[in-house]
């Protein structure tokens, strides 16, 4: 990747606090200019910055990002991505045939020309925030955008305060929509270093059902800032299947969240998938508001290089009967640092709770680093939870048992990561979607 | 069976083997013939599993002395997956479980690494589907089976009987068992019997490595070595497994020893 640094920048002279600081006010007013004059959000705006303050950039002492250091970010300044930054003409989109919609975010900034709406079941709302936030569905969004979860930092606060459009997807009380609807962010990394800021809301009414299909998808290899926020809200009763994936350029810094609200009986299983990016961080965060929910979380980070994944997700539930079942995977080569903090939270409450976690890593290389937290806080006295995590490398005897039906020792280790990386691949309810990943993942 | 003049499948002689340079092998001697079925048989530690190993070409075992040929050729240096391609089945004591990866996919790209070893084209999806529904027969094995992860979930008899659908999948000239009757109920050990007994002929060899007599039972071998510390001592056809069940190990190597003292 390409950094660009300027040996006269002032921030380079004061202390690191004060850098933090400086750039945090740079990417705020950054920001600020894209975002205000696109939508009237102002409140909800001013209330972003004041958090994104509050919390400021974080530093390396903070527990939180301790294992993922963002100060190589501090030397690049980064800019505002143009509107008319038009994807080139070559463009090859990753493509999802079977889906019912397709909308396409080019650096942060929606692309008619690219997205296709198709024709969806009475009261489906497929589209771009910009064109949608008026009338009545104004009203109903304004109850919902930007007010998913409540464990606010600086990074989603700075989407919030100035994310220039979003995808809103809309799905009325008992409708069912079948065939996935996609979502594409590309984030084109050109000759200078810009901010894009991907933006959705989902809301999946009560007794409604969606697949979703996220997918952050980089070009060129120069450094880039993609710094999304994702909402979904599953009303009592709702089931959203959710795929999210991230195959960012090697230069780019990705920063994402994904806030999921569940209402009572309601269901989402979701799985990330984690290839890209130089430095990738996922904050996955489920919030329970209602009985009986099922959450499933998959994960799997694939990396190699130099580059880093980190995932930090966090269960919260606040009342009984739920189930949350997490299993997340990092598949580390070379030099990269995969990272897993995963938190389930059972208060009181959430008595009768279900829960399990597990993190399995496999090293490939002698020099690659993994960093696992699995966390279970469990206040609640009858609930059912486990958790655990595994480091390992490819098993010497699961090789040879392999060798001695006649595979190559090479093809068995594929073999073997093929096995290891199908468990979450598999999750994916999307064939066409998992074939074409698969190859991105195994090499 | 044993057939006159049949060709020499299995020749080991003299062979040491060590694993992390503790001796376990100290002078192996063994000739299997193509039609004959060969029982080894011995204590815990006598060694009989590390020469089933040391054969398959297992990297944690070294072989220190003597020489191992397979149909004629020296096969001390091959890589394991060469001499399985070259027609050397282990069935493991302990199969390996390898999640994510079903055991229709496994056995499809075991099945066509032997192909492609013998310049055959490999086999597709659909034409390997049909080939592997007729073997599920051998080991009266449920289809359902193939779509699940390599031995994942498999009790003990499942696994074993997995083992010998492999084996008549591969179809190998020389197929070791290694204590493939461990853990087996009667029935399992019924079904994996009679699997092994559809597979055998005469251009095929079997050496069980077993602790027990009830495998000879199901699977009659032409010959029973007794192994004990790193050798075969003693070699005879299937009444040295009944006298072995019968006097126990510690009288005939009593007894062994005896005589090797007064010769």
């Amino acid at each position: 990747m390409t950094l660009q640094v300027s040996n006269s920048d002032p921030i380079a002279k004061s202390s690191p606090q004060q850098q933090r600081d400086n750039y945090l006010e740079a990417l705020l007013s950054t920001v600020q200019q894209q975002g205000t004059p696109a939508l009237p959000l102002s409140e909800l705006r001013t209330r972003a910055v004041a958090i994104a303050r509050e919390h400021g950039f974080p530093s390396p002492r903070q527990e939180d990002w301790s294992f993922t250091d963002l100060t190589p970010m501090l030397l690049v300044p980064f800019a505002a991505a143009d509107a008319g930054a038009i994807a080139p003409p070559d463009l090859s989109l990753p493509e999802l045939p079977e889906a019912a919609a397709r909308l396409v975010f080019v650096n942060g900034h929606y692309s008619e020309a690219l997205s296709h709406v198709g024709t969806r079941p009475t009261g489906v709302v497929v589209g771009n925030l910009g064109a949608l936030y008026t009338g009545e569905l104004k009203v109903k969004i304004d109850q919902r955008l930007g007010l998913s979860g409540n464990r606010h930092e600086m990074f989603a606060a700075l989407n919030t305060a100035g994310f220039q459009d979003a995808a809103l997807v809309w799905v009325p009380r008992h409708q069912t929509v079948d065939a996935p609807i996609h979502l594409v962010f590309v984030a084109i990394a050109g000759d200078r270093p810009v901010l894009s800021q991907p933006r959705c809301l989902v809301v999946a009414e009560p007794g409604s059902a969606l697949t979703l299909v996220e997918e952050f998808y980089g070009i060129g290899e120069s450094a880039h800032f993609s710094n999304s926020v994702s909402e979904i809200w599953v009303d009592e009763g709702a089931q959203v299947t959710h795929t999210r994936v991230q195959q960012e350029g090697s230069g780019t810094f990705h920063i994402g969240k994904t806030a999921i609200t569940q209402g009572r009986d309601s269901t989402y299983h979701g799985t990330a998938i984690s290839l890209g990016a130089h430095i990738a961080r996922h904050h996955w965060e489920m919030d329970q508001t209602g009985p009986q929910t099922e959450t499933q979380l998959n994960g799997l980070s694939a990396i190699a290089g130099r580059q880093t994944a980190d995932t930090h997700s966090l269960i919260a539930l606040h009342h009984p009967h739920g189930t949350a079942n997490q299993l997340h995977k990092c598949l580390v080569d070379d030099s990269a640092h995969s990272i897993f903090n995963g938190k389930i939270w059972v208060p009181r409450a959430a008595q009768l709770t279900n829960a399990s976690q597990l993190n399995r890593n496999l090293l490939l290389s002698n020099k690659g680093r993994i960093d696992t937290k699995p966390e279970l806080d469990i206040v609640a006295d009858n609930v059912k939870c486990a958790h655990g995590a595994t480091v390992s490398q490819l098993d010497a005897s699961e090789i040879f048992y392999l060798q001695s039906r006649g595979i190559s020792a090479d093809q068995a280790q594929r073999l073997l990561i093929y096995g290891f990386v199908m468990e979450i691949l598999a999750k994916i309810p999307s064939t066409s979607l998992r074939d074409r990943l698969m190859p991105a993942v195994i090499d | 069976m044993i057939y006159e003049n049949s060709e020499v499948i299995l020749s080991v002689r003299d062979l040491r083997a060590s694993v992390d340079g503790t001796e376990i092998l100290k002078g192996v001697n063994l000739t299997v013939k193509a039609g004959e079925i060969h029982a080894i048989m011995g204590l815990n530690g006598s060694g009989k599993s590390t020469l089933s190993k040391v054969l398959a070409g297992h990297p944690d075992y070294d072989m220190t002395a003597g020489e191992i040929t397979f149909k004629g050729q020296d096969i001390a240096e091959l890589e394991p997956h060469d001499r399985a391609t070259a027609g050397i089945f282990l069935a493991f004591q302990y199969p390996l479980e390898i999640p994510g990866v079903s055991n229709r996919d496994f056995l499809r790209v075991a099945y066509n690494a032997h192909r492609k070893a013998r310049g055959e084209e490999e086999l597709d999806v659909f034409d390997f589907d049909d080939l592997i529904e007729e073997k599920l027969d051998v080991v009266k094995m449920d289809a359902a089976f193939l779509d699940r992860s390599v031995n994942e979930g498999f009790s003990g008899g499942e696994k074993k009987r997995n083992e010998i659908l492999q084996m008549a999948l591969l179809e190998p000239t020389l197929a070791i068992l290694d204590e493939t009757d461990s853990g087996l109920d009667i029935d399992a050990l019924k079904t994996v019997a009679n699997g092994v007994n559809q597979l055998t002929r005469p251009d095929n060899a079997v050496v069980m490595i077993t602790h027990y007599q009830r495998l000879l039972n199901y699977i009659v071998p032409d010959y029973v070595h007794v192994m004990a510390e790193g050798r075969i001592i003693l070699t005879g056809g299937r009444e040295l497994a009944e006298q072995l069940e019968a006097e126990g190990y510690e009288a005939i190597l009593e007894q062994h020893k005896t005589e090797v003292a007064v010769s």
